[in-house]
Formats: C-alpha cells, sequence, structure tokens
C-alpha cells in the first residue's frame, strides 16, 4: 500500500494573531504555525493501515518555519519517507497549495498506483478557498470522501471502507475504490505518542527530503480584500478575584439558575 | 436582471435542515438588491415532498434519484453544473456542514468558478459581491470580493436568520430528470450512533470539558461537578478524539446540539465548530486560561482562570450550598 499523508500547517490560533501593515493578511512576524488536529489525525490514520497491510507512508508538507520538527516526529511514528515541498511564493492559498501537491506527486510518482491512498487533514482553520483534500482529488481525477473519521481496507485491498461523520454522531458508511483521496477528520485511535528521546534518535539517522516546486496558477485563487479582528457583538460578564471567590460567585449564579 | 441563485437544499433522513432556511432566506436578501430569481435545488430519494416548505424560493428544482438514501455527490455536481447553464445562475450557495462538506470546492473547479469557505456576511457592492469569512477559528475575519458577483459559496451554520427563509407560499416546482452519472464513491448505509449512558441533549445543566481539560484523569473532576449538579459531562472534539470521553458525549457539528439552562465550557476556547451546537443554551458560563478565546466573546460570565484549580472548588462550594 502505497500512502501519501498531505500536511498543511497553519498559524496556531492559541497564539495572538496580528494583521500585517497590508491589511489583507496576517503578520507574519507573529504567526507560528503548528499542525491542525486533523492532519495528526491524518497521519494516525496511515499508520494504522500501515501497521494492518504494510506499504509505505510518506509524508508531504508545505513549508512552513516550524513544519521539520513535525516530520521528524512523522519519521519517528513510523512514516518512512518524508518530503517538505517549497514553493516560494507568499501566502499561498489552499487551491495554489492543492495544485503545486499535484505536480510534484505527478512528477516525481508518476501516476496514482493502484494501491495509492492519499490521506489529508480534512479541513483547516484557514481554508478560505476551500479544502485541500478536494482540489487535490480534482486534479488528480481521483474520488474524494471527507469528514472521515474510519477506514478499513479491503482483502484485495483495492477498496477502503470510510466512515463519514454527519451531523448528531450519525455516520455514513461508503466504499471508495484505489487510488484515491480522504479528508480525515479523526483516525480511530488518538494519535500515538513517541518519546523524544526516538526523534533525537532518527534526527540523527533520517532525513527530510526538500522539494521545490513551481508556482502554479490557479482561476480558483480569492484576493482578501481585508482581513481584520472580529468586533463581538458581546462580551461575557468577567467574574474576578481568587479561585476562592471566583467559585463563590459561580455557585452563585448556579443557584440563582435553581440548579442547586 | 442579475444571474439568478442556486441554493442546494440540505436535508437528512427526511428534513430540510435548517441551513436551507438561512441560505434561502441569505439569497432572498442577495434577490432583493440585485432581482435575481432564487431556485432551490432539491435532490435525493423520495424528496418532493419537502418541496412545499421551501416557499421562499422563486422556484424549487426537484430531482429525483431512487437509486441511494443519500445522493451521490457526483449527480449533485452534476445537476448544479446543469442548472448553472440552464438557469443561467452565477451563484450558488452550499451548507457549510459535514452532509455538503467538499462539494463547493469540486464545483468551483469544474465549474471554474471562485469558492469562497466560511462565509457569515453577504453584501452587494455595486456588481460585486462581497462575503465575509470568519478564519482562524473565529479569530479572524477577511472579506473577499466576487467583482462579477459569481461563484459558490459555503455559509457558515448560524451566520443568517434560519426566519428570513421560510415562508407559507406555496413555491412552483420543476421537476428535471437525474443526469446520468458514474461515481466511484458508492454509499452503502447510515450508521446510527450507539445509544449513550446519558442523553446530553435532554440535561438541564451541562459540563462541557474541552482541550483544557489536559487528561482522561481530570474528566473525573467536571463528572463530580456534573454529579453534584445534577447533569451530565460533554465535550468538545479534541477530548472525544483522545477517547476519554464516548461520541455519545460530543458537542458541535458532527455531535449534538443541546440547550441546557446552564453550559459550563470548561477549557474550550470556543471554535466555530463547537459553538455551533451550544451557542443556544440559556446561560454560558467559560473558563479559560486564554483572555482572548473567542468563547468569551458569546458566553454570558466568564472566568479567566485554570479548571483544574477551579473545578473542585466549585464542586465543594455547591456542594456546601446543597446541604
Amino acid at each position: 500500500m502505497n500512502q501519501i499523508v498531505a500536511w498543511k500547517p497553519v498559524p496556531d490560533p492559541v497564539e495572538e494573531l496580528a494583521i500585517a501593515a497590508d491589511g489583507r493578511s496576517l503578520d507574519p512576524e507573529v504567526i507560528r504555525f503548528k499542525l491542525g488536529d486533523a492532519d495528526e489525525h491524518a497521519l494516525e490514520q496511515a499508520l494504522l493501515l500501515k501497521e494492518k497491510h504494510g506499504g509505505k507512508v510518506t509524508v508531504v508538507a508545505f513549508e512552513a518555519p516550524e513544519v521539520d520538527d513535525a516530520l521528524w516526529t512523522a519519521l519517528a511514528k513510523g512514516a518512512d519517507r518524508a518530503v517538505k515541498l517549497v514553493l516560494n511564493r507568499p501566502n499561498p492559498g489552499t487551491a495554489e497549495l492543492a495544485a503545486a501537491l499535484a505536480h510534484h506527486l505527478t512528477s516525481t510518482a508518476g501516476p496514482m498506483t493502484p494501491d495509492t491512498l492519499v490521506l489529508a487533514g480534512s479541513q483547516a482553520i484557514d481554508d478560505l478557498e476551500g479544502e485541500l483534500a478536494p482540489y487535490l482529488a480534482e486534479i488528480l481525477g481521483l474520488p474524494y470522501l471527507g469528514v472521515v473519521s474510519g477506514v478499513t481496507l479491503s482483502e484485495d485491498g483495492r477498496t477502503a471502507r470510510v466512515l463519514k461523520e454527519f451531523a448528531g454522531s450519525l455516520r455514513g458508511e461508503f466504499e471508495v475504490p484505489l487510488p484515491a483521496v480522504l479528508g480525515i477528520q479523526s483516525a480511530e485511535k488518538p494519535p500515538r505518542y513517541v518519546p523524544v528521546a526516538r526523534v533525537r534518535a532518527v534526527m540523527k539517522s533520517g532525513q527530510i527530503e526538500v522539494a521545490e516546486v513551481p508556482p502554479r496558477e490557479v482561476p480558483q485563487k480569492l484576493l482578501v480584500e481585508r482581513m481584520y479582528l472580529p468586533e463581538a457583538a458581546g462580551h461575557a460578564e468577567m467574574l474576578e478575584g481568587t479561585p476562592e471567590e471566583v467559585a463563590e460567585r459561580l455557585a452563585g449564579i448556579l443557584a440563582g439558575r435553581g440548579l442547586i | 436582471m442579475s444571474a439568478g441563485i442556486l441554493v442546494l437544499v440540505e436535508h437528512l433522513k427526511g428534513a430540510v435542515a435548517d441551513i436551507t432556511f438561512e441560505m434561502l432566506g441569505a439569497a432572498r436578501q442577495l434577490a432583493q438588491a440585485s432581482q435575481a430569481p432564487v431556485h432551490a435545488v432539491l435532490v435525493g430519494k423520495d424528496v418532493a415532498g419537502l418541496a412545499a416548505q421551501l416557499g421562499a424560493a422563486d422556484a424549487v428544482i426537484v430531482v429525483e434519484d431512487a437509486a441511494a438514501e443519500l445522493p451521490s455527490t457526483e449527480l449533485v455536481l452534476a445537476v448544479l453544473r446543469q442548472l448553472l447553464e440552464q438557469k443561467q445562475a452565477g451563484l450558488v450557495l452550499l451548507g457549510g456542514t459535514n452532509v455538503s462538506f467538499g462539494l463547493g470546492v469540486r464545483l468551483a473547479a469544474r465549474a471554474k468558478l471562485p469558492f469562497v469557505n466560511f462565509c457569515k456576511g453577504l453584501r452587494w457592492d455595486n456588481r460585486a459581491l462581497v462575503c465575509t469569512s470568519q478564519l482562524f477559528g473565529g479569530k479572524i475575519l477577511s472579506d473577499v470580493r466576487l467583482p462579477d458577483g459569481r461563484g459558490v459559496i459555503s455559509i457558515y451554520p448560524g451566520s443568517f436568520p434560519a426566519d428570513a427563509g421560510k415562508s407559507d407560499k406555496t413555491p412552483p416546482v420543476e421537476r428535471l430528470a437525474a443526469p446520468a452519472v458514474q461515481s466511484k464513491v458508492v454509499f452503502r448505509q447510515l450508521l446510527e450512533p450507539a445509544a449513550g449512558d446519558v442523553d446530553i441533549t435532554k440535561q438541564r445543566v451541562l459540563v462541557g470539558v474541552g482541550r483544557g481539560i489536559q487528561s482522561r484523569d481530570h474528566v473525573q473532576l467536571a463528572e463530580e461537578l456534573a454529579a453534584a449538579l445534577g447533569g451530565a459531562v460533554c465535550a468538545s472534539r479534541p477530548v472525544i478524539d483522545q477517547g476519554w470521553l464516548p461520541l455519545s458525549r460530543q458537542v458541535g457539528k458532527s455531535g449534538l446540539t443541546v440547550k441546557p439552562r446552564v453550559y459550563l465550557a470548561l477549557g474550550i476556547s470556543g471554535a466555530p465548530e463547537h459553538w455551533e451546537g451550544m451557542q443556544n443554551s440559556e446561560c454560558i458560563i467559560a473558563i479559560n486560561t486564554d483572555p482572548r478565546a473567542p468563547i468569551f466573546d458569546g458566553a454570558h460570565f466568564g472566568v479567566v482562570g485554570d479548571v483544574l484549580e477551579l473545578l473542585p472548588l466549585l464542586t465543594e462550594k455547591v456542594k456546601a450550598r446543597k446541604t
């Protein structure tokens, strides 16, 4: 089985996000990049499938200042190859990233083999132009299913049985023939932990490949006219004081609502 | 007259989803200024009966597909592409939900239209359509201009009033034969969630825990508070994904929608996917270490602090008041 995990690092929203001087993008000085949860789950799902069915897992990540750490960790967890894609283009949108990834995959690996499964995070917090996985599927002409929270493979390895989430914890079961692209929401198990010592060992013996891809024009490129902080319609009444005082006030509010 | 607007009707298990009425309301508002016709597009098995609810549209286009309980994405894409041409439509509104997820990107790619995700606001500026989207978990807004007002737009649930998309009028219905499509993805069945030990939609108080609870062991602290209050513990996605609580306790986009009298959001940042599932709680109390967490913008009461420190104290106070 040939699995490709595609990672699109995103600005960490836990950090304070600031708008750049152009008023149309985030201030790159204060952004710290991280992997979205769904990207972490995409790798975990690939590793679970590899454990059952063998084959190779290649992680391909778009360049971001912090992505090397994530790629070393992926290798330590059991990925076979780690590739960093360099675009040399400011603020690429998802459509451009998908075009670059598709170009990389087809120019280095050729047409997708019948045992290929591409797994990407189902969604990301900066998906203004939409999600990476369906763009990629369209360019590669492959079937796609998103919001996936479970993948098993048929005995002959040609078909994936895929669970897609709907609302209210309802799930749909689908069959998807390989090669295919899946947008993973969550893996069947939480992403595995790997000791730092193992990551350090991999950093000594392994390698991160770097591939430059030429910029590609896409018709879906959106031009952001303005980026700004939302004006909250309201704000919570903030309770202040020592933890003891705050707990007492909270208990008072709950009592006032007839809950105690 | 401007190019028409297509609204893809979202329905699951025989019920029209609220997002459909939000989209119809948004489309009506756009149509008022542009004089464009609004077409509701209803695709699926035995769906014609749902058309009567769609009176806010100028016409309902019904495509019956007896093949499967869920229409294939390929069929929906083919119908929308056909209607973009036949109705000379320029704008397609889709629900930003798990049902319609991924459709927008593919329709945009095939119809060579721009796609705007996470849309919370729409306004005309002369012939251009300005779309406001929320990004980075609701922390940033961005405005994108579609110069000719043409595109595919995914509407974030809860952004437009659903009432504006409801009407008692009986809409004209047009039937369209389902175009022949090949779909590699085959729908097999819907899997109902396993019944949990507790129905979180029926609780008067919910203690919701998020990433800030940090470990499985700490969930017990929330259980103790919930027990003291006669409620139950629920969670946001990261906690469920870790396996610390079962799926039946998940609140949000993929999980359940809850409306308790009090919702305690503990270590929950308030990402839009979670907010969607608990925003209509009567009273929301949020505790988070991050003073900028979006949850504080919508909560009624907020505390900047460590849930692990406050939880046992609060449980103690609640118990003390009961004795």
